[in-house]
């Protein structure tokens, strides 16, 4: 448990404040009264009453997140803080005027308005402490959100700009500019493609499955003319599936592991299907390669790839997606995206 | 300064040879034409696409020159290189070394460090026509050595075998953060998992996609490649040695080398040599 010791102060002195203001409005309705008597009794059942609370928040183990214990723990927190408040302010306040408010010498009417005072004091500061420290923390939470928001934008913009496929793919439209000028051109439009549909992607959240299509064309299209032989593909999408709104880019990282850790390492290279398929209400998609296959079952470090693709999914589908990657007997690895058509 | 403006000039027609490793067909073409352009005399002897083909093709051709990208499949550049140093000839004059890459962070700054020489790609020909006149000088100097001392081209080898070193160690995946270094090692044997302590093993071995763990008595399989399982070892207690064998220091009782200058090595407890590569030697210099 970590007290910050600064809020503490800054609590403390909006207590003494309060108090204060308190004891003054007393003072105004019994001027015959000496003030010091409302100002003892206000700030020693106003400072008791705080610090049980304050304090005392720290021990129920629902408030760690929040800071506030829910639901009827922080009620009950704030009652018994209260009423010991209560109870221990005036026990100390009577001994530093050397009386007791419970002796008989005392109107029963002095004590309930006492009481009253206390109640109302307390469940107004309880309540405003409570929703400060809730807008906080609100406001805490929505800034994390968007910050793990941004940095996954950005990551997905990294892995798809990655420096290595970029200056690569240069450098293969450098040298057909001199030998072929046509299929330059060619490629330089497919990289024009891929790069707009990245950069979109980081914006747009959804298009179409045919849409999904022609951009995992232009990839695959680029990586076949760097790779040359190395590397053949093909695509099947279904006609009926073509205009159905899937997440932009969703594929993207699966084809790109298939064939930066399927093909790429293999010496003679091999094939990438990416299909899609309905089954009943449910849409699947699926690349499959012909690489390595699965190296090491490393659930402690999963691809970065793979995990981006999970959490978008379960983002936009919940416990109906689902993804599951296989390494295929004849070698090679099957990835296999599933999610409900209607959402 | 006059000396190697003459020497430039003269050496556009040094005539020499070349071996081209490059995984792409379109950009070993396109460096081959600019080599072509720049150096007119150099003859591309072969153009292989995957490292284990490089360092065949090299032994064989025994060329003046290598051109190796850095990222191929099987066998990396750096790698091929490195294995290239360990099975050289050894009254053969080591090749001029010319690494080339698309981009790799870590590499270049090594790259600067070790004097290496490196392309990057796209290769330009302002940039080309710089690293073929530093060959050049390279081949020359080579050459004089060679009338001057004899043809022993050990201690260029040496030489290039610690800027390789370095290199590799610069490029190598540092741990992930946060994982806390290996204990014990989990093996599944038939339907369960076995706990091997590190301490028992006397070494591993990397075999295909897997990685053979030896102990005194047994031997296992785990489907970790060894580059993964590397990082998480302790440096202190476990040596490579060569390029698929890590060992147990502790465990090494001698090293021996053999009339061609090879080492290898044995472990108590285990009754075969292993193969010390020449890349990983440095631990025994006392030799």
């Amino acid at each position: 448990m970590k007290i910050d010791w600064l809020a503490k102060l800054r609590h403390f002195l909006q207590v003494l404040a309060f108090c204060l203001a308190v004891s003054a409005i007393q003072y105004a309705f019994t001027p015959d009264r000496s003030y010091e008597i409302p100002l003892v009794y206000s700030l020693s059942i106003g400072v008791t009453t705080w610090g049980l609370i304050d304090f005392g928040r720290h021990l129920l183990a629902s408030s760690a997140q929040t800071g506030w214990p829910q639901g009827l723990g922080g009620l009950g927190l704030a009652l018994v803080g209260i009423a010991g408040g209560y109870l221990l302010g005036t026990l100390a306040a009577d001994h530093w005027f050397g009386w007791s408010s419970w002796g008989t010498g005392h109107a029963g009417a002095q004590l309930r308005s006492s009481l009253l005072i206390t109640a109302l004091a307390g469940i107004a500061g309880s309540y405003y402490f409570y929703s400060t420290n809730k807008s906080a923390y609100l406001e805490r939470t929505m800034t994390e959100a968007r910050q793990h928001a941004n940095e996954a934008r950005l990551k997905l913009l990294e892995t798809q700009l990655e420096p290595h496929m970029l200056f690569n793919t240069l450098a293969n439209l450098r040298a057909l500019i001199g030998s072929d000028p046509q299929r330059a051109q060619a490629m330089l439009d497919h990289l024009i493609d891929y790069l707009r549909a990245t950069l979109e992607a980081s914006r747009t959240s959804t298009h179409t499955l045919q849409a999904e299509f022609d951009r995992l064309r232009d990839y695959l299209e680029l990586m076949s003319i760097r790779m040359g032989p190395r590397l053949r593909y093909t695509l099947e999408l279904p006609p009926e599936l073509a205009q159905h709104q899937v997440p932009a880019l969703l594929l993207q990282p699966l084809v790109e592991n298939s064939i930066r850790h399927g093909l790429e390492p293999k010496i003679e290279g091999g094939s990438v299907k990416v299909s899609a398929r309905r089954e009943g209400d449910l849409l699947m998609l699926q690349v499959l390669d012909s690489g390595v296959g699965l190296t090491a079952p490393s659930p402690e470090r999963p691809g970065f790839g793979t995990s981006q693709v999970r959490e978008r999914l379960a983002a936009t589908y919940g416990a109906q997606s689902a993804i599951e990657i296989i390494a295929v007997s004849a070698g090679g690895t099957c990835a296999t995206v599933t999610f409900p058509l209607n959402s | 300064m006059r000396y190697s403006h003459i020497s430039l000039k003269f050496m556009t027609d040094y005539p020499a040879t070349a071996l081209i490793a490059e995984d792409e067909p379109l950009l070993a073409a396109a460096l081959q034409a600019e080599l072509a352009r720049a150096w007119p005399a150099l003859r591309v002897l072969a153009c292989v696409g995957d490292g284990a083909s490089a360092v065949a093709q090299a032994l064989k051709l025994l060329p003046d020159v290598l051109f190796f990208d850095i990222r191929m499949p099987g066998l990396g550049g750096l790698e091929a290189a490195a294995e290239l140093a360990d099975e050289w000839p050894q009254n053969r004059p080591f090749p001029a070394l010319v690494f080339v890459t698309a981009y790799d962070q870590y590499a270049l700054e090594a790259f600067e460090a070790q004097a290496m020489d490196y392309l990057l790609k796209p290769v330009q020909p302002a940039r080309l026509q710089k690293t073929v006149s530093k060959v050049q000088l390279a081949l020359m100097a080579r050459a004089q050595t060679a009338i001057n001392s004899g043809a022993d081209s050990s201690s260029m080898i040496e030489q290039t075998l610690h800027q390789l070193r370095q290199l590799l160690s610069a490029a190598a995946q540092p741990p992930a953060p946060g994982t806390a270094p290996l204990r014990a090692l989990q093996v599944s044997v038939g339907n369960s998992i076995l706990m091997v302590p590190l301490g028992e093993v006397a070494y591993f071995e990397a075999a295909d996609k897997y990685v053979r763990v030896l102990t005194a008595k047994h031997e296992y399989l785990i489907r970790t490649p060894l580059k993964d399982l590397l990082p998480q070892l302790d440096t202190q207690s476990f040596w490579q040695i060569h390029r698929s064998t890590v060992v147990q220091a502790s465990l090494i009782e001698s090293v021996n080398r053999d009339e061609s200058g090879r080492l290898s090595l044995s472990l108590r407890g285990r009754p075969e040599k292993l193969a010390v590569s020449r890349l990983y030697s440095q631990k025994f210099r006392a030799l």
